[in-house]
């Protein structure tokens, strides 16, 4: 494994147990810093917004980047469409500490994902399951994190990815080494992390839980059900008081197998974003199934 | 202040970051019990405390908010050893160049928060720190700080590229780089020597 590979893998553990933001402008990059966010993603409209907007969703104006960039002291990361190699380039040039490859964004590519090999900037990609986990971290993601289904203040999907992908890890290590290569065939996904999965009975990169949090419960839940950390799109800047949504999804994510704690911040938060139903969405308006 | 059967109890701030990283590390050195510690009342029961990599601007809020400083501050009254790294150190040091949030301010080093840059600058080197161990230590930086200047009463262990990279000031430990992504425990092996 190179170095640099290495390096990325790292910064990512740097960031477990803790909550990354979405963020619009400097102003609210501000606001997640002082919450206890370990990371902003800048981005020009939070999934909520993208949703309603429709259109292609593209890599954020540059400049808000920077802007962000600069308002913090924390990593900011960044969105590109899924198989968009040049606003990836874009990003590394513009010295982002970790690019999403996002399928919240409108894919580029509905064939091939970005060779992450290729960069020198950590990536984090989304996953329904461990083979499509595996197959990302085989093109170089150096962080995985479920879908969920962004921009809809429904845990439901994220909890079916953790879930999915925790039950297929487990499966993993009761094989006989000689059932491995089934495996990866039916798992589609490359074999030498595959028995890596099957050895060491955890992902090789750290996998956070990401997709419909919008309250401090929803992030105790994705944390007990073993995510790394917690990234929040909508769920803080479409609440009703963000500041105060920001720090309680915090102290949430930190004190995750202490209730009273839980109770405790979950008081007075005002309303949660708006959500939807997700058997409400039609297959087209599905974040999720958008690369593979 | 001993517990149980008698183990050294070395706790890991459980807040945030590289928490279970250290907790591996730990259990690999007989004779410890390695804690995770994330509330007073289990921090105050340690006899030596590490405070891992993260980001410190998060670990620092939950630190005031949950009346952890109290309970370190404590702690470095009774002299009980304390390491930093990465974000610890940040988190230890009275002067931060380019922050004016200071959080424990037990330490008498000024450092730079992300001296190095942003990831893109993350690099991994060997230091010969004798002090520590004979043989070549492996140092990983992940964005990350050194130290500037330091008081009178800090020993400085290693400089990197002429920048300070780990101190000591009696009881407490500061490195700007992660011990917990290698494969050598002698920075451990110091650290617990501290307590005797």
């Amino acid at each position: 494994m190179n170095e640099r590979y290495e390096l990325n893998k790292n910064l990512a553990q740097m960031l477990k147990g803790g909550v990354i933001m979405d963020v619009t402008t400097p102003e609210q990059a501000i606001i997640a810093e002082k919450a206890g966010a370990v990371a902003v993603m800048a981005l020009e409209r939070v999934p909520a917004d993208i949703r309603a907007r429709g259109g292609v969703a593209r890599m954020s104006d540059p400049k808000i980047i920077k802007e962000i960039k600069a308002a913090v002291s924390i990593p900011v990361m960044a969105k590109v469409r899924i198989g968009h190699f040049v606003e990836a380039q874009i990003l590394e040039a513009l010295g982002i500490d970790f690019i999403d490859e996002s399928e919240v964004l409108t894919p580029a590519d509905e064939m091939y994902h970005i060779n992450k090999w290729d960069f020198k900037v950590p990536f984090v990609c989304g996953a329904r399951n461990l083979g499509e986990a595996l197959r990302r971290i085989g093109e170089g993601a150096s962080m995985i994190r479920t879908k969920g289904e962004a921009g809809t203040g429904n845990v439901v999907e994220a909890v079916r990815h953790m879930r999915t992908i925790n039950a297929e890890i487990k499966r993993l290590t009761t094989l006989r080494e000689d059932e491995l290569m089934a495996a990866a065939k039916e798992l589609q996904a490359p074999y030498d992390l595959v028995k890596y999965v099957a050895q060491h009975g955890r992902l090789p990169v750290v996998n956070f839980a990401a997709g419909g949090i919008a309250t401090p419960a929803d992030a105790a839940l994705m944390m007990q059900l073993g995510a790394d950390g917690i990234f929040v799109g909508s769920g803080i800047f479409k609440s009703q008081n963000p500041e105060k949504m920001a720090a309680a999804i915090v102290k949430a994510t930190t004190y995750f197998d202490r209730p009273e704690i839980i109770a405790e911040v979950s008081e007075g938060l005002g309303e949660a974003m708006a959500s939807i139903d997700i058997r409400q969405l039609e297959e087209k308006d599905l974040y999720a199934t958008r690369g593979w | 202040m001993q517990q149980g059967d008698g183990n050294l109890r070395v706790g890991v701030l459980g807040v945030q970051g590289s928490v279970k990283e250290h907790m591996d590390k730990l259990k690999l050195i007989k004779g410890i019990e390695a804690v995770e510690a994330k509330d007073r009342d289990t921090i105050l029961t340690l006899d030596a405390l590490i405070i891992p990599g993260g980001e410190s601007t998060a670990i620092g809020k939950i630190l005031v908010d949950f009346g952890l400083k109290d309970a370190i501050l404590k702690l470095n009254e009774r002299k009980v050893p304390i390491w930093g790294t990465c974000a610890g150190m940040i988190l230890m040091a009275k002067h931060i160049v380019n922050d004016e949030r200071i959080h424990l301010g037990i330490m008498d080093i000024t450092v730079r928060r992300n001296a190095y840059g942003s990831q893109i600058d993350s690099f991994k080197t060997r230091l010969i720190i004798p002090a520590v161990s004979e043989n070549e230590i492996e140092a990983v930086f992940i964005r990350a700080p050194y130290i500037e200047s330091v008081g009178d009463g800090v020993r400085i262990l290693a400089k990197y590229e002429g920048k300070i990279v780990a101190a000591q000031q009696d009881n407490l430990l500061a490195t700007a780089f992660h011990p917990e992504l290698t494969d050598d425990l002698s920075f451990y092996r110091y650290f617990l020597r501290l307590n005797s």
